[in-house]
């Protein structure tokens, strides 16, 4: 089947090729094992997922009612489920920003070309690389009320820490502090790729424009690192939504919800209660917000993005 | 302030590395307080202010050993990890193949609504996997753990878009010598993703070894559990035993530490990759 013609007749040829003729048909036996796999496991879900959010039913038995959008209903008047929004949007406002200060600080250090920074990089990756559940259990350790936190920070400052995980106030800043801790290294090093992307003419151009260090960063690093910024914040965001083994791990939602977020109120929902119509629910739901927060951060910082 | 600027730079150098270093330790005192008290006596374990153990008491690792079966969730999980990495590695490059290289009906459709399906959270998923896992009689099986994560967009993603930075020229002139398309995916294809490959290999492989929602999920029974579900059921039925649960966490870590460790370039070289590309 090989069309060995001169170029411009080949434009003719292939209008006048017959459909059958026209694609490469053996395509289909090449997508046919990722896309069985996707079909069945990540696009199928979705559409059964609308089904069992509109049944209400157990485990075995989730097609035995049509009940409409009830289960919506539910959650969404459900105090149980705006506890676990709140809690999750003080958990995101709480990571995200210091997390992004954090890491785009310690990247722009270790830009300076300082020795030793594979060997930086790759300790500030370690807390990434490791199991949320293991680091968790070691965390949990560490916040215990006669931990060595609490016996870090007294004999510091001389005040006695609080029990952290059982504390009401503290529990929440305790996982965030923990989440920070975790996803640092991660963000540093997308931030050292795209500072290392800024050609060091504009530097030279500054430098000789007299620009001091604050305002070579104002006017030259930060817009030219933009994309790179614009696209961890969205990351962080989407990914601290969904938030849930550290919660697990460290506090099991407590106390008294005060550390519940969305997905562990899901995962109690679902596997907990059993009501896998309201979890399907609530997934959904969760998707929309997550959907739309995305949508938003993205018409309101796009214009500032300045890409080359 | 400074008596040059030489005397400045050198300042604000030591500063840096200072800083630097505060951070390094901070990231790095959890797993150093891991790694000794695994070593202590349930007492000493529970005394913060003692630092290092009297003794080292390796024997912490064999109790915990021994009360839950570490060593089969390691094996599941290495079992379970390098099966989906394979697999999706196959999966997706033959699919980034046919995305990249040939022309078929639906071609820029499929490729849309497979992106679009990668907006749709992992939570959304679970509860109609559930489902779908229990009437194929899956759950509680290798199946459920591996089968739905041998393939995913984004593999097939990143290989489309670095298969299509190759010269178009390679296909015609493998074709007018002869070549099929199998072989010319399998001889000249592939040995040349290396890169990509690598970056999806570690993504996966990670991803997978780290995953504990799902397993979570699709398991109850010990035998199928990983390391993570079964760390994380160890942690539930140990309370305070933080001795014990020091040396478990220390034994769930360690192996991806040395994966790192062994392969550190390619691991940071696919981050800063994925960070770059969007």
């Amino acid at each position: 089947m090989i069309d060995i013609k001169k170029n411009d007749e080949k434009k003719v040829v292939i209008s006048k090729k017959s459909f059958f003729k026209r694609y490469e048909w053996s395509a289909y036996f090449y997508l046919f094992p990722a896309l069985a796999i996707i079909l069945t496991f990540h696009v199928l879900p979705i559409f059964y997922a609308m089904v069992i959010s509109v049944h209400s039913g157990g485990m075995t038995n989730y097609f035995k009612n049509f009940v409409g959008l009830s289960n919506f209903e539910y959650v969404i008047t459900n105090k149980h489920f705006w506890y676990s929004m709140w809690n999750t949007v003080y958990y995101v406002l709480g990571t995200v920003p210091a997390q992004i200060f954090l890491s785009l600080f310690i990247a722009i250090l270790l830009n300076q070309k300082i020795k030793g920074l594979e060997m930086y990089r790759v300790i500030y990756f370690l807390p990434v690389i490791t199991s949320v559940n293991a680091i968790s259990i070691v965390w949990k350790y560490i916040y215990q009320k006669y931990g060595v936190l609490n016996s870090f920070v007294g004999f510091l400052t001389g005040i006695p820490g609080p029990d952290w995980l059982m504390d009401t106030t503290w529990a929440m800043p305790a996982i965030i502090i923990m989440s920070i801790w975790k996803g640092l290294g991660y963000n540093v090093i997308i931030f050292l790729a795209g500072l290392q992307n800024v050609p060091p003419s504009l530097y030279d151009a500054a430098k000789i424009d007299g620009a001091g260090r604050w305002k070579t960063f104002w006017n030259v690093t930060w817009p030219m690192i933009s994309p790179t910024t614009f696209f961890v914040m969205i990351m962080s965001t989407i990914s601290s939504f969904q938030v849930f083994a550290q919660v697990y791990m460290m506090t099991g939602g407590g106390p008294q919800e005060s550390t519940t977020v969305v997905i562990y109120y899901l995962y109690q929902l679902a596997y907990v209660e059993h009501k896998m119509g309201r979890a399907s629910a609530l997934a959904f739901i969760l998707f929309l917000i997550i959907f739309a927060i995305t949508y938003f951060q993205k018409k309101f910082t796009a214009k500032r993005v300045h890409y080359t | 302030m400074f008596k040059s600027v030489k005397a400045e730079e050198k300042f604000l150098g030591t500063l840096i590395h200072i800083v630097l270093i505060i951070g390094a330790l901070t990231m790095l005192a959890p797993f150093i307080w891991m790694i000794l008290t695994s070593f202590k006596t349930k007492f000493e374990a529970l005394d913060s202010t003692i630092i290092f153990p009297a003794r080292f008491i390796y024997e912490n690792y064999i109790i915990a050993w021994t009360k839950a079966p570490f060593f089969k969730y390691l094996l599941n999980t290495v079992f379970i990890a390098i099966s989906c990495t394979i697999l999706q590695l196959i999966s997706s490059s033959l699919a980034a193949y046919a995305f990249s290289h040939m022309e078929f009906y639906g071609k820029e459709w499929l490729f849309s609504a497979l992106l679009a399906t990668m907006m749709v959270p992992q939570q959304v998923l679970l509860v109609p996997n559930y489902f779908i896992l229990k009437q194929l009689g899956w759950l509680n099986t290798f199946y459920a753990l591996i089968v739905p994560w041998s393939a995913g967009f984004f593999g097939i993603f990143l290989l489309r878009q670095f298969f299509i930075t190759l010269p178009k020229d390679l296909w015609d002139a493998a074709r007018i010598d002869g070549c099929s398309r199998i072989k010319f995916f399998f001889k000249i294809l592939l040995p040349l993703s290396t890169a990509p490959l690598t970056t999806i290999g570690i993504f996966t492989f990670v991803g997978n070894w780290n995953s504990f929602l799902w397993p979570l999920f699709v398991t109850n029974d010990q035998t199928y559990y990983t390391l993570q579900v079964g760390l994380s059921n160890f942690n539930q039925s140990e309370g305070t035993e933080w001795h014990l649960l020091m040396a478990a966490s220390t034994f769930c870590v360690l192996p991806l530490l040395i994966m790192f460790f062994l392969a550190q370039k390619q691991f940071i070289q696919g981050i800063a990759h994925t960070g770059s590309k969007e």
